[in-house]
């Protein structure tokens, strides 16, 4: 070999590459908002931590039957005063404002979500404060536009919506249900995560920053019993809830009976299947993308790798390489690929399902990294050798492990596939376009990916199939969930 | 045409290499490239923040990578001379600064590169020379002249040399005749001491325009004895990308994995800033690995990347950003 200097090995270490946290100012104590303002709560307060360092972050005020009670009381008058009566061009104006707030004051939200959530600086940035912007600008839209969406000729409103959203994607969940509803007429009562109620409240105060009038949004901050009296509260319309399929299950119940309107968006096990012919650089990244974007806090992870036997060791070693290279860590540095687990609770679930998962007898495989002494860390995992016998194959983990199944034939991808409790999401990849097409017709799941994974959009309708939930998000099908049936006026 | 000394990756692939067919099967039979995955993974790598320490070491590391190259009809032995000059100190102001790994010039140019940089050929640790060859930058001329042209440039002192393929062989499926030209080109890179002219393979990316192609042409010159493989000859819009250097790299990786030889890299064309020159080193770094993080495996063809590396060396030196005027203009 010719030499041309030093052949000393050259080790590229990234230095830290921190995002400023002076952008945002995190209050000691915040209440509720309610009629558009800022109340105390009448519960016990509690305190939401940051999952990196265990820093306490602010002390949230709990709403009680009483406070839920008030905040839909204001919707409702909100609802019959003013948001119901306005033009949709009018509603569509404060959505269209609410939107470019939310990209002017992206990285403040940002990095307060990452904070909150734990998840990398990287992902808040490029994936959920834009998609939040997005939603909003997308149903601003709507707005005016409603009575051509295929859904009668004059579509009314359903009136006071009482939501629920979960803590993996705070700001994301919180536009994907109220951009809908609001562009539709509805006015809201939103209960945030009690571990992630930070963007939930600065959003609160962009509503105040878009004159949005009064009670057209409210946010109660709680955990259990506050979403139960937010659901169940008799004036309610409309529910609407992200999140486990046992509270979800536990909604359904709550409900029945009632006149009200529920879509529950819940639990999944995706699978995501590498054929012999995918391109399998492409997959890898895929594969990685889909368990291990957001810790693994996913609904629609693709959590169950179903890999052709063919193929399978090839897939594992090339996955094993690029996990190497994944960078566990500070959600603020730009650079980290993988950030904590939202809390002690989810990180014990997480741990318990693994060892599960290895005392079942499926080959545990981790990646080799420091991981911070403070915090709740869990290092990006696979199990090889599962079957579809094995709990870590049917259980939702919400963390970063991925189970890996292998397959023969493309009968046999489909039976495997579908051969869950959940619906949510699958992917396919294979560079034969036929073969993509057949397999997106067999899966009952709610979103089909091929040769990608994790993309999501307004404009494109997302939900699930069995334990996955009902109802859709998004896309004109998402409008439907926030409008009376078939009102002709 | 027959390699006397055929590479490693050409044994281990003799059947694959035996035929049209045989070598057409093989090459479409590697695994496809999604686009939109591959360019949305390089995107990726391209969002990395490379700060303080580590930018310093990167940028020192770009500098050593760079083929310091001027390619016009207007080229003067004069411009050789200032480019030969600036590769070995290409910050006059500061000693610390390293020289580029090469300079890259026509091949009548070889021996005017050679004095200028003052040192006999195959003595190590310099600047090397490299020259295009076989008709570049179109390849469109008969074999004994691409030959006699390589042959001369070797004969004249170039340590490397920068051939290009025949796109139009490679297009219309005639892939044995590239391969055979390529290894022929190869055995003209020998000198009579029994060494070897170390030689780049330019696919020109732009042309071949797909990433499925851009692969299998780098499989074909990887197994043909290429020690590099090259995107481009600067001449061809697009000229090297992120994501077609992404393609490559994975086949470089994907190739030592089959045969435990290792090939080389060079993006060229296209390459003007710090910032992206240190793109390419955080692809080349999580890709393929630390192993090609030396300029022995991974170069810049390039001619202005070199002065926006200088000025941010100095501004990360200095903490201030001195003006283009404090800068040689070679």
């Amino acid at each position: 070999m010719v030499s041309t200097g030093s052949t000393t090995g050259f080790e590229f270490e990234y230095s830290p590459a921190p995002e400023a946290r002076s952008i945002v100012d995190i209050k000691p104590s915040y209440g509720l908002f309610v009629n558009g303002e800022f109340v105390d709560g009448h519960g016990r307060s509690f305190k939401t931590v940051s999952p990196s360092t265990e820093e306490v972050l602010a002390e949230i005020a709990e709403a009680d039957e009483a406070d839920v009670d008030a905040a839909v009381k204001a919707a409702r008058r909100a609802y019959a005063r003013v948001w119901s009566k306005m033009s949709g061009a009018e509603r569509g104006k404060y959505l269209f404002r609410i939107a470019r707030i939310l990209q002017e004051r992206a990285r403040e939200f940002a990095v307060l979500e990452s904070i909150d959530n734990g998840k990398p600086i990287k992902e808040s940035r490029d994936v959920d404060v834009p998609l939040a912007a997005a939603h909003f600008f997308y149903y601003a839209g709507w707005a005016d536009k409603l009575q051509y969406a295929g859904l009668g000729p004059a579509p009314q409103p359903l009136g006071v919506a009482g939501q629920v959203i979960p803590w993996n994607f705070p700001l994301l969940m919180l536009a994907w249900k109220i951009a809908p509803a609001l562009a539709c007429g509805n006015t809201v009562v939103l209960k945030p995560a009690e571990t992630t109620p930070l963007t939930a409240l600065l959003f609160a105060e962009v509503c105040q920053q878009a004159d949005l009038p009064p009670g057209v949004v409210n946010i109660v901050t709680g955990a259990g019993d506050t979403g139960r009296a937010v659901v169940s509260h008799p004036d309610v319309d409309k529910v609407a809830f992200t999140g486990s399929t046992e509270v979800g299950k536990a909604i359904a119940r709550a409900v029945a009976g009632s006149k009200k309107k529920v879509t529950l968006e819940l639990g999944g096990k995706g699978a995501n299947i590498v054929f012999d012919d995918a391109p399998v650089d492409q997959a890898v990244e895929g594969i990685v993308n889909g368990i291990f974007f957001n810790q693994g806090h996913v609904c629609c992870a693709g959590s169950r790798l179903l890999v052709q036997e063919s193929v399978a060791d090839d897939v594992l070693a090339r996955l094993k390489r690029r996990m190497a290279t994944l960078r566990v860590g500070d959600p603020l540095d730009k650079n980290t690929d993988v950030g904590a687990i939202n809390s002690a609770e989810q990180l014990a679930k997480i741990r318990e399902l693994s060892d599960i998962g290895e005392a079942d007898g499926a080959g545990r495989w981790s990646v080799e990294c420091a991981l911070p002494s403070n915090g709740f860390w869990f290092a990006p995992t696979i199990f090889t050798g599962v079957t579809q016998a094995h709990r870590i194959a049917r259980e939702e983990i919400f963390g970063p492990v991925l189970s890996v199944i292998t397959f023969r034939t493309p009968k046999e991808a489909v039976e495997k596939a579908n051969n869950t409790p959940y619906g949510l999401s699958a992917g396919v990849w294979s560079d034969k376009g036929s073969r993509i097409l057949w397999m997106a017709s067999q899966l009952r799941a709610g979103v089909v990916w091929s040769n990608t994974f994790n993309k999501f959009d307004p404009a494109s309708p997302f939900g699930g199939y069995k334990e996955s939930g009902y109802g859709r998000e998004g896309g004109r099908h998402g409008l439907a969930a926030y409008l009376k049936d078939g009102v002709v006026a | 045409m027959k390699a006397t000394a055929p590479s490693p990756g050409a044994t281990t692939y003799a059947q694959e290499t035996s035929s049209d067919a045989a070598l057409g099967r093989f090459l479409h039979g590697l695994p496809g490239v999604d686009q939109v995955g591959a360019e949305q993974r390089a995107a990726a790598l391209g969002t990395r923040s490379i700060k303080t320490e580590s930018k310093k070491k990167a940028i020192d590391l770009a500098i050593r990578m760079v083929d310091l190259t001027t390619l016009e009809g207007m080229d003067t032995p004069g411009k050789v001379r200032a480019l030969a000059a600036k590769a070995m100190r290409p910050d006059p102001a500061d000693p610390s600064c390293p020289p580029t790994a090469a300079i890259c010039v026509y091949g009548d140019m070889v021996g005017v590169a050679r004095e200028a940089l003052g040192v006999s050929a195959g003595s190590t640790g310099r600047v090397h020379i490299a020259a295009v060859a076989t008709a570049f930058p179109s390849g469109r001329a008969p074999m004994e002249v691409k030959l006699a042209d390589t042959r001369d440039a070797v004969e004249a002192g170039a340590d490397e040399i920068d051939m290009v393929i025949d796109r139009g062989a490679f297009l219309s499926g005639r892939y044995l005749e590239v391969f055979e030209e390529i290894v022929a080109v190869r055995e003209a890179c020998a000198r009579p001491d029994g060494s070897t002219a170390h030689l780049k393979v330019i696919l020109e990316t732009g042309e071949l325009q797909t990433y499925d192609n851009v692969r299998r042409a780098s499989w074909l010159a990887m197994l043909a004895g290429g020690h590099f493989i090259k995107t481009s000859t600067g001449k061809v819009q697009p000229a090297a990308t992120l994501p077609v250097t992404l393609v490559m790299l994975e086949a470089v990786r994907d190739f030592r994995e089959a045969t435990g030889q290792q090939i080389g890299v060079k993006p060229a064309g296209g390459i003007r800033s710090s910032k992206d020159a240190i793109k390419y080193l955080v692809t080349v770094n999580e890709v393929a690995g630390a192993d090609w993080l030396d300029p022995d495996w991974f170069r810049f063809g390039a001619s202005t990347l070199l002065n926006d590396l200088l000025m941010q060396r100095t501004k990360m030196q200095t903490g201030r950003y001195s003006g283009p005027d404090y800068f040689t203009l070679d």
